[in-house]
């Protein structure tokens, strides 16, 4: 019995020395960029830093820098691609956007539905600063 | 049989627990003297039952009884022993189990070993538990019964998550649960203490242990999780704003202001209000926390098999909870009445501000964790990650950060502005000096939040051992060393933290066997990757070998493992732990000609992280067997107030 | 002094309230999350893709501007919803319905023995090795079906599996645009 085991074990690791053709994905490999860096560093921080704010459309929620997922790994190549040849960023996060709405960005946009995240910060801290001091001042009050 | 007798256990416990919340109110209402001398009794008894309960379940597990609904659906008998263990609170219902569980234990021994408080309010927390008890039980009973049998019995079981089978997962959830639960006691003696009317100094110093406990476990299962997310999930990442995550925090946030609270109320009896409203509130979060993991209302990596129905069971029972206790606290608010005065420059008011911080910290978790939700709800989808909660809770933080370096040397209710700012003026020297290091020393251009967070740390280091500046190192209390400890592990944790943002460096590179790449100074070859087998999984294993100025320093064998039961790939990385940082190493997918993928990370000081976050949750400890230690009742007296002294 | 005592009270109260609001209707609501594509009344983006079967001529996206309203359906050989999804195809195809197929990241041998065990409804069928159609359309995942009029605008997306049971949708889609 362990003899039958120990040959299906290692049957089943010399398949996987095979590309994948798993059931439920692609059988292509990855596209040519979608794990190669850009050659020039600058660049390829530039592509970094924007993939790490792209959400990945088939995970749960992660981004495209952080999933094995083939349309991450599509995009990730799109995306280094597109900055190789010039775009900027902010242009491809844009047209992202204009494709799949602002749920692809976690950086939030300009969007008036996202305004009230932006003023939680202000509001809660000038809230809590005024409640700091009037109840400083309160307590000097009390003392005198 | 084992099943039955667990299950059993636990309808007597749950029946134990309806009598506690009867003869808890009896006595406390009524004044009934038989009642009051059996509730202590009855939660113990309760304690041992469930307990009973989870060790049955257990027992099942690790005999892999198949005719067990849970067992057959969560665990397998290939499965290695810890994993068998570990398992049982590794799914919904076995979760719910340990919650109880560890509530009913901690019941008991707030009955067996709370002296701090007077009788009525002992009783009164114990009945407060009963009551949250209550509402758990029914939810276990009637939503999700662990001990369901399967029949006809499974032949084997489903299996267990393979990225749940690592050591990781043997203490992240019971740490985390025994804060949460820990916190469900702090929540109790609050409800007790507002029934009662005896919120005050002695209240405080009965509440504290608990609340330090709660804390410690929640600091330790939080900074465990998150080590191990970085170096499970293969992507480098430590914390990303998911839900799951932010609900972790959020109890911790309201509990690091409770503890914070609970000093100033046991020093000074003052903020009396604020004490009860953050365990209230901090219990709150735990139970938010709860339903935000198993409603599956928000989307994350890390959700437990999710089911509405049993979201909606959780909504109700926090529901009641927290809008009892609100009720409780608008009824009973007049007469917490206001404590002893203090001026803006003391240690109090810096407490005060520092609880305000960390609300807003919390209340922007809060919001930002929700706010999909909401916009779903009007139409639109959006998605708030790491972008929005770093860019609104750093700065906060570093705000708090500034608050820090003032606060504990201050003297309590008043000090005089010259001496505080001629004691600052060492952190604040600190944080130039590094501030111009860091600027000169960086190899690139350095973001302003992790510049800015390395000058805080550095001021917060400098800070921290203030209070022991010109003492006498032998005679200062325990509980003083917590706090510089403490203090000092969060200066450690946002350097690292910082420092990982900050310097980092990242290769991708498609490897033949005999490719050298180079990061950082280190040089990573790929000599061969060989198939593998382990217990329940085959894998391919990378040998890479790094060396560091032509010196070999280590191997590593990064794998790409694949789980047979249920069939899952994984990732197992290396991290190769040097003094300044670590190099993070994975191998990917095998690409055509005989290459393979590798992803080779170089992360300076990014185990400061954990190490910071241990030296925090060490601190407490320190704290909390000084405070015992020092509070242990002596029965003629009652303990004096701390205010006595000037630095405590 | 009475004000900042019910603040104390307020703000977590209002907190609570908010807080129970947004978790009841969230429970309330349908708990998947699917990611429209924005393009709807836009133009599909012009796109040449090669040939993704030995049997069907290429699909190239100005051929969807031929005047006439068309299904153009996104599967792959590896998607397992796609077989589901296939006699439905089948019956439209027959019923006259004009259907172009894109097949993602596939291999032309796949994709034709695909089409030899499920049917093959359509006129043209492009191979997007790289995801970049879906891109290009706002489309996040197989299967999906875009329902474009003879300008090639894109008009209604359906997102997964066509069902017998949204065969009505689609036939009422392609009228309005104008079949």
């Amino acid at each position: 019995m362990m003899r039958l085991l120990t040959a299906l074990l290692m049957a089943l690791s010399v398949a996987m020395l095979a590309p994948q053709s798993a059931s439920a994905q692609s059988a292509l490999p990855p596209a040519p960029y979608a794990n190669r860096q850009l050659d020039d560093p600058a660049l390829e921080a530039k592509a970094s830093a924007l993939m790490h704010t792209i959400r990945c459309l088939t995970c749960q929620s992660q981004s495209i820098a952080d999933s094995d997922a083939s349309m991450a790994s599509d995009m990730r190549s799109e995306i280094r691609e597109r900055i190789a040849a010039g775009e900027d960023p902010e242009a491809i996060r844009a047209w992202l956007i204009e494709r799949y709405g602002d749920w692809i960005s976690y950086k939030p946009t300009n969007d008036p539905i996202l305004w009230p995240l932006w003023a939680a910060p202000v509001l809660l801290i000038s809230g809590g600063g005024w409640l700091a001091y009037s109840r400083m001042r309160r307590r000097k009050g009390a003392k005198a | 049989m084992i099943a039955e007798a667990g299950l059993a256990a636990l309808w007597l416990a749950a029946m134990l627990a309806g009598l506690q919340l009867v003869l808890a109110w009896t006595a406390v209402a009524q004044g009934n003297k038989e009642a009051l001398r059996l509730v202590r009794p009855v939660a113990v008894a309760q304690g041992v039952l469930t307990g009973g309960a989870m060790v049955a379940l257990i027992a099942l597990f690790l005999r892999s009884d198949m005719s067990v609904y849970l067992v057959a659906a969560n665990s397998h008998s290939m499965k290695p022993f810890i994993y068998k263990f570990a398992g049982a609170w590794g799914n919904h219902e076995g979760s719910m189990l340990l919650w109880i569980a560890v509530m009913s234990a901690s019941g008991a021994a707030v009955a067996l070993f709370e002296r701090g408080l007077d009788r009525r309010t002992h009783i009164a927390t114990l009945g407060a538990q009963a009551a949250i008890s209550i509402g758990f039980y029914a939810f276990l009973l009637l939503a999700s019964n662990p001990f369901k049998r399967l029949n006809p019995a499974a032949a084997d079981g489903q299996g267990l998550n393979p990225l749940l089978q690592d050591p990781g997962l043997a203490f992240h959830p019971p740490t985390l649960y025994l804060g949460y639960v820990g916190l469900s006691v702090a929540f109790s003696f609050a409800v007790g203490a507002l029934l009662t009317r005896e919120v005050n100094a002695r209240f405080a110093r009965a509440i504290r242990p608990w609340v330090l406990g709660a804390w410690i476990l929640l600091t330790f299962g939080i900074a465990a999780g998150s080590y191990w997310a970085y170096y499970e999930l293969g992507w480098g990442g430590w914390w990303f704003w998911d839900p799951v995550e932010n609900a972790s925090l959020m109890p911790w946030l309201a509990a690091t202001a409770l503890l914070h609270s609970v000093s100033v109320l046991a020093a000074r009896d003052a903020l009396r209000a604020w004490t009860i409203m953050l365990a209230v509130v901090a219990f709150a979060m735990s139970m938010v926390g709860t339903f935000l993991v198993r409603s599956g209302i928000l989307t994350s990596v890390h959700a437990f098999a999710v089911d509405p129905t049993r979201g909606s069971f959780i909504l109700a029972l926090l529901g009641i909870y927290i809008g009892g206790a609100l009720a409780l606290f608008a009824l009973r608010v007049h007469t917490v009445n206001e404590g002893a005065p203090f001026d803006p420059l003391s240690r109090e008011a810096m407490l005060v501000v520092n609880n305000l911080l960390l609300c807003v910290i919390l209340g922007l978790v809060l919001i930002g964790t929700l706010y999909p939700l909401l916009t779903e709800m009007l139409g639109t989808s959006v998605s708030v990650g790491p972008p929005y909660f770093n860019a609104v809770i750093g700065p906060v933080t570093l705000i708090m950060m500034c608050f820090l370096v003032i606060g504990p040397s201050l003297r309590w209710r008043r000090d005089d502005p010259k001496a505080a700012l001629r004691r600052t003026a060492p952190a604040v020297i600190a944080a130039v000096v590094t501030f111009g290091a860091v600027l000169l020393l960086a190899d690139r251009p350095v973001g302003w939040l992790p510049l800015l967070g390395l000058t805080a740390a550095a001021a917060v280091a400098v800070a921290s051992v203030a209070p022991l500046w010109k003492r006498n190192l032998l005679r200062t209390p325990l509980f003083t060393y917590g706090m510089v400890l403490a203090h000092l592990g969060v200066a450690v944790s946002v350097a690292g933290m910082a420092s990982e943002s900050a310097f980092s460096s990242e290769r991708l590179a498609a490897a033949a066997p005999g490719d050298s790449f180079e990061i950082s100074g280190y040089s990573v070859k790929l000599e061969k990757v060989m198939p593998i087998a382990g217990p329940n999984w085959t894998a391919m294993e990378a040998s890479l070998v790094i060396s560091r100025d032509g010196r070999v320093i280590a191997t590593a064998k990064p794998q790409a493992r694949f789980f047979s039961d249920p069939p899952t790939p994984t990732n197992e990385s290396v991290q190769i732990t040097r003094w300044n940082g670590q190099l993070y190493l994975v191998l990917g997918e095998a690409l055509e000609n005989g290459r393979w993928q590798l992803r080779i990370w170089w992360k300076p000081f990014v185990t400061l992280i954990w190490g910071g976050a241990a030296m925090i949750a060490l601190g407490g400890v320190l704290a909390l067997i000084g405070r015992v230690r020092r509070e242990r009742p002596k029965p003629d007296r009652a303990p004096a107030l701390d205010g006595a002294q000037a630095l405590a | 002094m009475k004000m900042k005592r019910s603040l104390i009270l307020w703000v977590p109260l209002g907190a609570y309230v908010i807080f129970l609001a947004i978790a009841s209707l969230g429970l309330n609501r349908d708990q998947q999350t699917v990611i429209q594509s924005r393009m709807i009344g836009k133009a599909v983006p012009p796109l040449e893709m090669p040939a993704a079967s030995s049997s069907k001529p290429t699909l190239s996206t100005r051929d969807l501007a031929n005047g006439k309203p068309r299904l153009l359906n996104i599967f792959a050989s590896w998607c397992v919803p796609c077989i589901a999804e296939a006699p439905v195809l089948m019956q439209l195809a027959q019923q006259g319905v004009p259907i172009d197929g894109v097949a993602i990241r596939d291999a032309r041998a796949d994709v034709d023995q695909f089409l030899t065990r499920h049917g093959n409804p359509y006129e043209r069928i492009g191979l997007d090795a790289r995801s970049t159609l879906q891109f290009y359309m706002g489309s996040s995942g197989v299967p999906e079906t875009f329902v474009v009029d003879g300008k090639g605008i894109i008009r209604y997306q359906h997102i997964g599996v066509i069902g017998p049971q949204d065969v009505d949708t689609i036939l009422q889609k392609l009228r309005e645009a104008g079949a």
